[in-house]
Parts: structure tokens; C-alpha cells; sequence
């Protein structure tokens, strides 16, 4: 537990020890950013497009209205450019003449408190001509409706690997048997509990200082440089309550307009999100329609072939949506071994809230499909679904579409772990279901279903060498700090980094802390993103360690200092003068063509097979959750109950979007079920007793071996689910969210007088 | 209008419109902030307080509604500088991760520990369906208040 | 936020309340606050005053008398759930409570608040209804009425509840020991979920015969509504699977759901028909 010593036998990392903001969040004590309320603090609120394409014509107060104590602020007082840099300029700060989706924002207000804030924004009519807005993504590509440059395509990619379609047509002459299908996904919302929020605050130079909710300080100094036209900001996280990719981009925005509000009024600006605003307003996962044709050898259930195309819908403006699509198109075709494929991605436009980050990045989509398919084949084909999969799983030395030779591949292992812990009967004390509640037990059919899951870590291809993410070490008296931008959004960067400082130096972890995360002090070690930061910057973290005590070794003048340890030399140090040190991302000369999509796509993988056990209320198409296996590589386990927990929180979100999570968008393109009463994500009671096996093939370039675990667990809950609806009921489903809806859908359409039997296994 | 109540075992007093929400009273006016605020309409239970004993989403409350009542609230929990029980549990087992649900389910969790000092699975789990968390997937959370030592445990620890 | 400037009458005692509603008809009485307060957050109402029946305990208590359990109108779910007189009579009330909201919600919503917050969706209203529950209301003027609950709602959200008026109390008949009961909520999810259908149920069998039938329902029109039709279909009649079968159809000419964010009508009418022939079918044995 905290305060043991740290040995080389008895190192924090691969123990359960315990989070260093713990004691602080369990008494309400650590301080989110609505906790915060500066002196003097005005509240913001946001103006928003009440159509999804229309002209602004201006803006009417309601002359009923007290604006006394109000400040309005329009476009015209962005005092830079007028621009949310990302990767593209398209999406403004404040729309100033087009509107190009509802809740886009239109203009600020400020008052004395939240409520006057509110009030005033509901006061303020948005006056627009309406133009003809496209919603369907299937229609957008090259629509006379023209949202993002001449054909409404951000972004397109095209891969061949071995023979690509030549392959197929071989393979189809030889004897292969053809399978398409088709499936498709919905929009998902992120759903931290904490919601957006930002405080903007004037410092004495004329610059600003940024406190809130988020998960990459460095993306909001970029774009608020442009927005404000001079770098005097610094950005601070505040601790932050979830973010799940829903705090990568969006906090940018968030951010601009409580700047824009600061510098109109020269007082702090609190901009907190209300939970209904959020959901209309903030970016979602993107919807995506997928179709594969695969051509599978007919003894053996070898792929042969295979060809994909992919159709993500961005919404109203590009936010990161082609880097979405290229971890899309990489994982498209799951942890499986294709000699020919030709994989074709679009990224299209519509009038509908920009998509963005969002756990996994496009992953979830691909592989729901990828499954699916799989599935589909072992239907087609009479393959049993998880022999199917053994057959083609990645081996050591298999290649993948880019090119990418794989080694110390994970697959079997992990399959044959989660069917192995499967098999027992779920321990007693786990049990989730207590008898009653009016269902007929009868009309319950149980079924078990299981997918397998691929996950690059960290940036695509070069990504991490463009970067050169840095990570700072120091000594603070007896006391050492860790400076960098990575923030912990409660998957534990906070206690993970220290531990791996502790152990380098070998100190207790009690005297390791990372500094707050405050642009004006930690260097950018990037976005925390990807499932990159214990992996990347822990390792940058790592090194930096190692290069403090390497500082030290060299200031010391004695003999012997080459071989003492962290203490000594800090007791013996000549002068007490600051100590600070750099390290800095070493590129493992990562071979990669952006171009071609060529090379080594991720520095490694990871690896994860899940098993979910259903049962299918026949009456309802209710589907109930029973238990949850995942077997997953995580390289090493820095922190077995860390990582547990961050697998057992991705597998849930997993499950809803799976069954539950519909967002339903009105004829303006706005969420309808904007509350948490009609947005549904699961309580404890609709969550399975979970339970989590760590698999560790090391990866040589993580600290101690770890890889990213942070995205995969999202990855394949969903096929799993649909595998198991299909063998409890033998109802197939494509298509996401599987709702009650649906799902008796797919019942009734097989309820014929003889019943039909399960598919197999 | 003054409200008069007993906060945390100490007798308070505000002045505040009846029907503010007592999330408010308690976060803006008490400087309370560790009750937290996810949804606004009863959802989330992150903004759960006992009220005489009970688990209440106190943005349901008007504060007229709790004069003369007791309200305890997740900083009135750890008593002479100790966790309670349930808190130190969801430190040691990873109950908590971003911390935002955290102190709604310490509250909830326990109001169900003072009624079932010995709870099984199913039973926190109902318990505990009234507050979300989007991080934990609350396989940790359950067993953090599963394995919540009782007032004895506590003690030989 | 601020939900509402508006003062808050407090009652002494019943009579008071009963005199305030009667001074004040445009106020809202104000129970748990848990409808009430989603309401303002949502800037849906904008009452100009409140009438606070919380801390009335006439209004809270539940005593089993004779033929019937009389429940308070201020009555919680968490009260009801661990009642031992309703859960020895009454056990699909008690099934009903525990799947309101979760045990938040359980311990600041009233059955009052249930029944008067007239939402189709409200889920002890088919329970009620299969028991064939009747309203106290009462007032100041008219002293106490007692209305069934079958003839309590008017319209969506219309009750015959008048301006001064509330309710004090619910008298639940104890059901007969032949008298089967159930309950069953097909909603959202496991928790804090609002209802797509429910169904509360009591069928009085002698032999194999019905001979009594009762079958609420909730979310499948304008306001909580019993099935006569299908009931009829069931009377008189041996639980045959043909009978089974007639009251499976007869329910469609009983129910007008629609679409709304949460589910479809479609849905709604096929679940109804499915849930209802499935505890039809299990009382076969
Ligand atoms: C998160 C959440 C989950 C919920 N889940 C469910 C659910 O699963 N099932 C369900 O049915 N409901 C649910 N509800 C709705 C609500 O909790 C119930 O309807 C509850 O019973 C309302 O009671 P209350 O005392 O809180 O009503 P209040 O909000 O105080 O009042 C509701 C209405 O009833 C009137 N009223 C109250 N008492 C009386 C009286 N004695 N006489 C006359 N009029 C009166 C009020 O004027 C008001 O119009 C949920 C609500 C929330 C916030
Ligand atoms: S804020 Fe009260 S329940 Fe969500
Ligand atoms: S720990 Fe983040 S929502 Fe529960």
C-alpha cells in the first residue's frame, strides 16, 4: 500500500497501489472547474443556431428583457481571427454569416450569475434566412448542397495490400467462396459526468489565464493564439471529471468563448455547460456505414480476400474526423491475417454537430463490422464463429494491410484465457440477478457470444516523431516533480507517472508528484490521446528519470557517486540549486508513408478477446447483461487495478453502445433525447459482473513494457453482444445501437410455427 | 427567507430563496463543493446528500424543504480526520477514477452500509443504480463497498 | 441554478393545507419535489406559488384496516417498499416502487405525486388500477370524496381533481387469496428509467374460470388506462389458449400509444400484447 518502501524486489509498478488523488475525490475535495469561482467572476452562456443551415441575419434582444447588467458578445470581438485551429480553419469561434448546424454558436453573453446568464441567452433570437440543409451522409459526396469544398469530402483514403482486388478475383477463380454484407453504426455520446466547463481569467500582462475541464492543454494554446492573437496565455487543467475523447477538441471552443467574454469585460469568465446543452451541442462518435465482401476459402475458412469500404459521416465541420478515418481504414479488417485487400474510407460532411474524438477513434465502428462479418461468414460458410476466428487470426509474422511485419502477438492467448476463465461458473459472490421482477423467465433465452479486438497504440505511423513529445523531471527539495501536459482524466496518469519515477529513482512514491498541468510551467508532451500517454510519455517520463539521475551523478564530485543512489546524491549535492531535466521522445525510426499508408502503421498493438453472456427477453427484445469476461494485453500491467478498472469502464461503454445508446436527431439535426433520462447509458443494475484477465506480451518500447490500454476495451463489446443475441435467439443484427426496438424486430422476423434453432456456437 | 438546518452535525443558517435547490444552497452559498452536479434533474446521483439519514438528490431539493432537518453532505463523512470506511474502501480498491461520481456513490453507499452492513453484490447494486459512472464500469465501485471493512475491521487495521 | 422565485406556503397541519389550497388555486402543491423539480429545471412550469405538503405526517402514514390498506398520499417508495402490510397484500405495489428511479428517487417520491403528476408513464398507477384502488381527495369546502381510480383521469395530464382539492390518500383493497397479481415494467433500462409499457395485472380465477379481470396499463394512451376489452374477453372464460389468444387481440382496440423519443407505438402495442399473453400463459401453469 501507499508508503511502503521501494526496493528493486518490490517495485510500485505491477502492484495495485493506490491513486494519489484518491483521498481527495472520495471527500469531495479535489476541485473540478465548477468547483472554482474566482473573485469578481462573471458567468457565460452561449447563443446557438436554431437551425442546421441557414444565413445569419443578426441578433434580436427581447426589448422585454432587463440586459442592465448583460454583455452580449458577437464575432465581431473575437480580437484575432475568427477560427478554432485544428487541422483545418473551417469552424469559427462565433458563426459570423453562415450557420452550418443547429447549436452551432452565435454569440456570448455574460452576467453576474449563471442563471442571468442563461436567461439572457434565452433572450437573444438568432435572426437567419433558412437554407436547405443535407443530413444524409449517404447523399452528401459530391451533393449540389456544398458544405466542405467542391465535393463535401474532408477526407478520403484508398489502401491496397498484396494483390488487392486481383487477389479477390484469384481467389474467387480458385474455388473461394464470395460473403458481403453490410452494417452500420449510429452516433454515440461520450457522456463524462462532469460537462463541459472553462474559466477564462485576465492576467496583468493583457494575457489570459485558462482554467477547466480537459484533456489537452497544448490544443487549446494552439487555437487560442490565433483566436486571441498573441501567445500571452498559459492553460491549466483543472481536475477533470471524464473525458473519453469528449474533451480532446471540443475544450478548444469552450475555451474561445469564455476568452472572447473575458477580454470583452475585463473580469473572469465561468462557462460551464449545462447537461442538455452538452449533449446537443458537443461532438459525438461518428455514425458510419460499412460494407465487406471477403472472399473465404471453403475448407479451410481462410480469408482470402478481401474488400471494404468504409463511409464515416463528419457533420458540419472537420474537427479531427481524418485522423478518425485513418484509424478506421487501419483497423478495418480486425486481428485478422488478409493476403489481399483493397480498403477504400470516406469522410463526408453533413449539416448535423461536427463528430470528433471518441474512445477508440473510428476502431469501434471498423471492428462492430469486422466481427459482424466474421459472423456472417461462419453463418454463410457452417464454420464454427470462434474456430472461424482461429484460423485467421494475426500469428507472429503475419502482415498487415499497411505492411506492418507483427511480432509477439497476443490473439491466441488472450482468446484461449477469456474462454478458459469463461468456462468457470461465475463466482457466487459476483452474482447480479435476483429472481422476480415479473419477467417470465420462460420467454429468457441466454446466449454467449465473443469477439476479438486489435488495437494500435499511440499516433498513427510518424506520428510520435513529429510530435517529440518532452517530459520534464525536478527536484523540489526532498521532493521530486513531474512536469508534463499529460493529464490525468481519471484513468491515473497522476499516480502512474510517479510510481514509474519512484521505482527509477527507487523512492517512496509519496515524494513523486506530477506537477499541475500548467502550460506555462510542464513542457508538451502532447495530447492525451490514443492510448499514448502511459506508453509514449511514460516512457519520456521514464527517461527523464533516468537523465536526473544522471544530472546528479555528474554534479557530484565524489568518488563512488556513479553507483549511489537517488538519495545520497541528493544529500551530497554540491548547492542547493534548482535541478531540472529534459527527455524527449526517441524516434524509433517508425518507417511509415503518409501518403500510401505504407510501413509500420503503430509502434505496437494490443490485443483483447471478450465474452459476454446474455439473456434475451423474448417478449421485449430487452437484452440483459450477465457477465463479462475480457482477457486483454496490456504489455504490462503498471498498475493492475488502474488498468482493470479503465478495461471494465471501456466494456461498459461498450454495452451501451452496443443496446442502449441512441441518439435520436430531430428534423433540425438536434439530439431529441438531449437528458440523461432519454440518452441512456447503463446503471449499475444493467452492468454484468465483470471480470478481467491482464495478459503481458511487453512492449520494448513502453516504460516496463506497458502499451496503451486506454481505447481497446471499447472496441468489440458490441459484436459480442450481437454474437450472443444470435445464439440465444438466432435474431442477426448489423446494425447499431441493437435496441429493444430493433431487437424484437429481428425476433418477429424469424418468429415462423417451426422454431427455428440457434445458430451454432 | 432564513432556513435553519443541521449541516454535517453543525447547526446552520442561510438566507435563500425557498425554492433554491439545496445543491446550490450547499455548493454556492456553503462553499460545499464536493457535491457535484452531472444532470440537474435527478439522474446521476452525483449530487446525493443524506437527509435525515436518507440519500436524496439534492438538486431535487428546495432547500425550504430540509429546515430543521439533518443534511450530511460527502465532507461531513471522515470523522477526526479519518476516512469513513466506505471512502478509505473506494481509495484502496479503485473505486474512484475521475472522481466526478465519487462522492455521490461514498454517500449512497453509505446510506446502504448503515441499513446492510453486509451487502451482497445484487444488493449494491440496486443501492447504488441511482448514480452513474461512465469510468469504472462499477465492477471496482461494487467491490469497494463489498469489501468495506465494518467499524471493528476498521479498528485492528 | 434558481428554479423558482416563487414563496413556499407551509402548512401547520392538514387543515391548513387544505385552507391554503383553497386561498391560493393557482399554487402547486409541492410533495417530493422530484416531478416538480425536473419541471423547473427544465423551464417547463411557472408556478406562482407553492403549497409544501412534505412534512405533513396525515398525509404520510399507511395502515392496514380491515378489507383495505390505506396509504398517505406523501407516502415514499422507500416507505411502501419495507411496509410489512404492503408487502404482505400488495406485493406488485411493492415490485412497482422498487423499480422507480433508483433509491434516490425511492426516497423522496410520494404516490401522491405519482398519481397526480398524471404521466402515462407513472408506474404505480397499473398496479392501482388492477387493485382497484380509490383516491381520497379532499378539501376544504367539501371535506372527502372518494373517487376510483379508473374515473380519475380526464385527459393527458387532466385529472378531476379540483383547484382545491388534493389528494390525502389511496385505498388499496386487499386482494382475495385466489386473486393472481402481477407486475410488469418494460422500460429504458434496469433503473431510473422511465417506462415504454407497463402492465399491472389481478385475474380472480375459480378452477380454471376468470372470473374477475383487471389489467392496467401504463405508456399506452393519453393516461393510465385499464383494457375493458381485453378484460372482457377474459371473464367468464377458462384461461384456455384461445382465450389467452382473444384477449391478446381485444387489447388492440384498447390501447392508442404513440411514438415518442423513447420508443415507437409499433413497439408498444406488439409488447403490450406479448407481455400480457405471457403472464396468461404462465398462470396455465
Ligand atoms: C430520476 C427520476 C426517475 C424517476 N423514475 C420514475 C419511475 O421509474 N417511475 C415513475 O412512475 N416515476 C418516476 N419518476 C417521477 C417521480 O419521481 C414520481 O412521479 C413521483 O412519484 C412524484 O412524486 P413527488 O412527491 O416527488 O411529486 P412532486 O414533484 O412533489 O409533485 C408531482 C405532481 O403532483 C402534485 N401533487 C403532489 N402531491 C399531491 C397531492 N397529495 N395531491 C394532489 N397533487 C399532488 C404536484 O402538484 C405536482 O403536480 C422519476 C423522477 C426522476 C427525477
Ligand atoms: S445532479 Fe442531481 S442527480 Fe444529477
Ligand atoms: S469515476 Fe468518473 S464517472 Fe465515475
Amino acid at each position: 500500500m501507499a508508503g511502503a518502501g521501494t526496493t528493486p524486489d518490490d517495485p510500485y509498478i505491477g502492484r495495485g497501489f493506490v491513486r494519489a488523488d484518491g483521498p481527495a475525490k472520495v471527500t469531495g475535495a479535489a476541485l473540478y472547474v465548477d468547483d472554482v469561482r474566482p473573485r469578481g467572476c462573471l458567468y457565460g452562456a452561449t447563443v446557438r443556431s436554431p437551425v442546421a443551415r441557414g444565413r445569419l441575419k443578426g441578433l434580436r434582444r427581447d426589448p422585454d428583457f432587463d440586459w442592465t447588467d448583460v454583455v452580449i458578445a458577437t464575432a465581431a470581438d473575437v480580437p484575432g481571427e475568427n477560427v478554432i485551429a485544428l487541422m483545418t480553419d473551417d469552424q469559427p469561434v462565433l458563426a459570423h454569416d453562415e450557420l452550418r448546424h443547429v447549436t452551432e454558436p452565435v454569440a456570448l453573453v455574460a452576467a453576474p450569475t449563471r442563471d442571468r446568464a442563461l436567461a439572457a441567452a434565452r433572450h437573444v433570437e438568432v435572426l437567419y434566412e433558412a437554407l436547405e440543409p443535407l443530413f444524409d451522409p449517404l447523399k452528401a459526396a459530391d451533393n449540389p448542397i456544398r458544405i466542405f469544398g467542391d465535393d463535401n469530402i474532408f477526407s478520403r483514403l484508398e489502401m491496397v495490400h498484396g494483390d488487392g482486388l486481383d487477389g479477390m478475383a484469384q481467389a474467387e477463380a480458385a474455388g473461394a467462396r464470395l460473403v458481403r454484407g453490410s452494417y452500420a453504426v449510429g452516433l454515440q455520446e461520450q457522456l463524462y459526468i462532469e460537462p463541459q466547463g472553462m474559466i477564462a481569467q485576465p492576467r496583468e500582462d493583457g494575457g489570459l489565464t485558462i482554467f477547466g475541464s480537459m484533456q489537452c492543454p497544448y490544443y487549446i494554446v494552439k487555437a487560442l493564439k490565433r483566436v486571441l492573437g498573441h501567445d500571452r496565455l498559459n492553460v491549466v487543467q483543472a481536475v477533470t471529471g471524464g473525458g473519453f475523447g469528449g474533451k480532446e477538441e471540443y475544450p478548444s471552443m469552450v475555451a474561445a468563448h469564455a476568452a472572447v467574454l473575458a477580454l470583452k469585460t475585463g473580469r473572469p469568465i465561468k462557462l460551464i455547460y449545462r447537461r442538455d446543452e452538452d449533449l446537443q451541442a458537443t461532438t459525438k462518435r461518428h455514425p458510419a456505414f460499412m460494407t465487406y465482401t471477403t472472399a473465404v476459402d471453403p475448407a479451410s475458412g481462410r480469408i482470402l480476400a478481401a474488400d471494404v469500404d468504409l463511409l464515416f459521416d463528419g457533420g458540419a465541420y472537420n474537427t479531427l474526423s481524418p485522423v478518425v478515418l485513418s484509424r478506421a481504414i487501419l483497423h478495418a479488417l480486425g486481428p485478422y491475417a488478409v493476403p489481399h485487400a483493397r480498403l477504400n474510407a470516406r469522410m463526408v460532411a453533413t449539416h448535423t454537430p461536427p463528430n470528433g474524438a471518441f474512445r477508440g477513434f473510428g476502431a469501434p465502428q471498423v471492428m462492430f463490422a469486422a466481427e459482424r462479418h466474421l459472423d456472417r461468414v461462419a453463418r454463410a460458410m457452417g464454420f464454427d464463429p470462434v474456430a472461424l476466428r482461429r484460423t485467421n487470426l494475426y500469428r507472429d509474422g503475419d502482415v498487415t494491410p499497411s505492411g506492418q511485419r507483427l511480432f509477439d502477438v497476443a490473439s491466441l492467448e488472450v482468446l484461449d484465457r477469456a474462454l478458459a476463465a469463461a468456462e468457470a461458473p461465475l463466482p457466487p459472490s459476483m452474482v447480479a440477478t435476483r429472481p422476480g421482477g415479473g419477467q417470465a423467465a420462460g420467454r429468457r433465452k441466454a446466449g454467449r457470444g465473443l469477439a476479438i479486438a486489435w488495437h494500435g497504440c499511440g499516433f498513427t505511423g510518424n506520428g510520435e516523431a513529429a510530435l517529440a513529445g518532452e517530459a520534464d523531471v525536478s527536484i523540489d527539495g526532498h521532493h521530486v516533480l513531474i512536469h508534463t501536459a499529460s493529464t490525468d482524466i481519471g484513468q491515473g496518469t497522476d499516480s502512474i507517472f510517479p510510481a514509474i519515477v519512484a521505482d527509477v529513482l527507487g523512492v517512496d512514491v509519496q515524494r513523486v508528484h506530477n506537477a499541475p498541468h500548467d502550460t506555462a510551467d510542464v513542457p508538451d508532451s502532447g495530447p492525451t490521446v490514443a492510448s499514448r500517454t502511459a506508453m509514449v510519455v511514460g516512457r519520456v517520463v521514464e527517461q527523464a528519470a533516468h537523465s536526473l539521475l544522471d544530472a546528479l551523478r555528474a554534479e557530484a564530485q565524489w568518488p563512488g557517486a556513479e553507483d549511489a543512489d537517488f538519495d545520497t546524491l541528493l544529500e551530497r549535492r554540491p548547492s542547493d540549486a534548482p535541478l531540472r531535466v529534459r527527455a524527449r521522445y526517441e524516434d524509433a525510426g517508425a518507417e511509415w508513408d503518409p501518403e500510401t499508408y505504407r510501413g509500420d502503421a503503430y509502434p505496437t498493438y494490443g490485443w483483447s478477446c471478450v465474452v459476454v453472456d446474455v439473456e434475451v427477453d423474448t417478449d421485449t427484445g430487452e437484452v440483459l447483461y450477465r457477465r463479462l469476461v475480457q482477457a486483454t494485453d496490456v504489455g504490462k500491467a503498471l498498475n493492475p487495478v488502474l488498468a482493470a478498472g479503465q478495461l471494465e469502464g471501456g466494456a461498459l461503454q461498450g454495452l451501451g453502445y452496443a443496446t442502449s445508446e441512441a441518439v435520436v436527431l430531430d428534423d433540425r439535426g438536434a439530439m431529441r433525447n438531449n437528458r440523461l433520462t432519454n440518452y441512456i447509458i447503463p446503471t449499475a443494475l444493467d452492468a454484468p459482473p465483470m471480470e478481467t484477465i491482464l495478459v503481458e506480451y511487453p512492449f520494448a518500447g513502453g516504460p516496463f513494457g506497458a502499451k496503451g490500454i486506454g481505447e481497446i476495451p471499447h472496441d468489440v463489446p458490441a459484436p459480442a453482444v450481437a454474437a450472443a443475441i444470435e445464439d440465444a435467439t438466432g435474431a442477426v443484427l448489423d446494425r447499431l445501437p441493437m435496441t429493444p426496438e430493433a431487437v424484437l424486430d429481428a425476433l418477429e422476423a424469424r418468429e415462423t410455427p417451426a422454431e427455428t434453432p440457434g445458430a451454432a456456437r | 427567507m432564513k432556513i435553519q438546518f443541521e449541516l454535517n452535525g453543525a447547526p446552520t443558517a442561510v438566507e435563500a430563496t425557498p425554492m433554491a435547490r439545496l445543491l446550490d444552497v450547499l455548493r454556492e452559498d456553503l462553499r460545499l463543493t464536493g457535491t457535484k452536479e452531472g444532470c440537474g434533474e435527478g439522474e446521476c446521483g452525483a449530487c446525493t446528500v443524506l437527509i435525515d439519514g436518507r440519500a436524496i438528490n439534492s438538486c431535487l431539493v428546495p432547500v425550504v424543504q430540509v429546515r430543521g432537518a439533518k443534511v450530511q453532505t460527502v465532507e461531513g463523512l471522515a470523522r477526526d480526520g479519518r476516512l469513513h470506511p466506505v471512502q478509505q474502501a473506494f481509495v484502496d480498491h479503485g473505486g474512484a477514477q475521475c472522481g466526478i461520481c465519487t462522492p455521490g456513490f461514498v454517500v449512497a453507499a453509505a446510506e446502504l452500509l448503515a441499513r446492510d452492513p453486509q451487502p451482497d453484490a445484487i444488493t449494491i447494486r440496486e443501492a447504488l443504480a441511482g448514480n452513474l459512472c461512465r469510468c469504472t464500469g462499477y465492477q471496482k465501485i461494487i467491490d469497494s463497498v463489498a469489501r468495506t471493512l465494518s467499524g471493528d475491521e476498521e479498528a485492528a487495521r | 441554478m434558481m428554479t423558482s422565485a416563487a414563496p413556499v406556503h407551509t402548512p401547520a397541519d392538514l387543515a391548513d393545507a387544505l385552507a391554503l389550497r383553497a386561498a391560493h388555486p393557482a399554487a402547486w402543491l409541492l410533495a417530493g419535489g422530484t416531478d416538480i423539480m425536473v419541471y423547473l429545471e427544465a423551464h417547463a412550469i411557472d408556478p406562482p406559488a407553492f403549497i409544501d405538503l412534505w412534512g405533513l405526517p396525515e398525509l404520510r402514514g399507511v395502515d392496514s384496516r380491515g378489507d383495505h390498506i390505506r396509504v398517505g398520499a406523501c407516502a415514499d417508495y422507500t416507505t411502501l417498499i419495507d411496509d410489512p402490510a404492503v408487502r404482505a397484500h400488495l406485493p406488485p405495489l411493492v415490485e412497482a416502487a422498487r423499480t422507480v428511479g433508483a433509491r434516490q428517487i425511492q426516497n423522496r417520491g410520494t404516490i401522491g405525486g405519482n398519481i397526480a403528476n398524471a404521466s402515462p408513464a407513472g408506474d404505480t398507477m397499473p398496479v392501482l388500477l388492477a387493485l382497484d384502488a380509490v383516491l381520497e381527495l379532499q378539501s376544504a369546502a367539501r371535506g372527502l370524496r372518494a373517487v376510483p381510480l379508473a374515473d380519475f383521469y380526464t385527459g393527458y395530464k387532466r385529472t378531476v381533481m379540483a383547484p382545491d382539492e388534493l389528494i390525502a390518500a389511496v385505498r388499496i383493497p386487499k386482494p382475495a387469496k385466489a386473486d393472481r397479481l402481477h407486475f410488469r415494467k418494460v422500460g429504458t433500462r434496469l433503473a431510473q428509467s422511465i417506462s415504454k409499457v407497463v402492465l399491472g395485472g389481478r385475474l380472480r380465477l375459480d378452477g380454471d374460470t376468470v372470473t374477475e379481470a383487471r389489467l392496467g396499463w401504463g405508456s399506452v394512451a393519453a393516461t393510465p388506462v385499464r383494457s375493458p376489452k381485453a378484460e372482457a374477453a377474459l371473464v367468464g372464460q377458462a384461461l384456455s389458449p384461445s382465450t389467452i389468444e382473444a384477449a391478446v387481440a381485444a387489447l388492440d382496440g384498447d390501447i392508442t400509444p404513440i411514438d415518442d423519443v423513447r420508443s415507437t407505438a409499433g413497439y408498444r402495442v406488439r409488447v403490450a400484447g406479448r407481455i400480457l399473453r405471457s403472464w396468461l400463459e404462465s398462470l396455465r401453469g
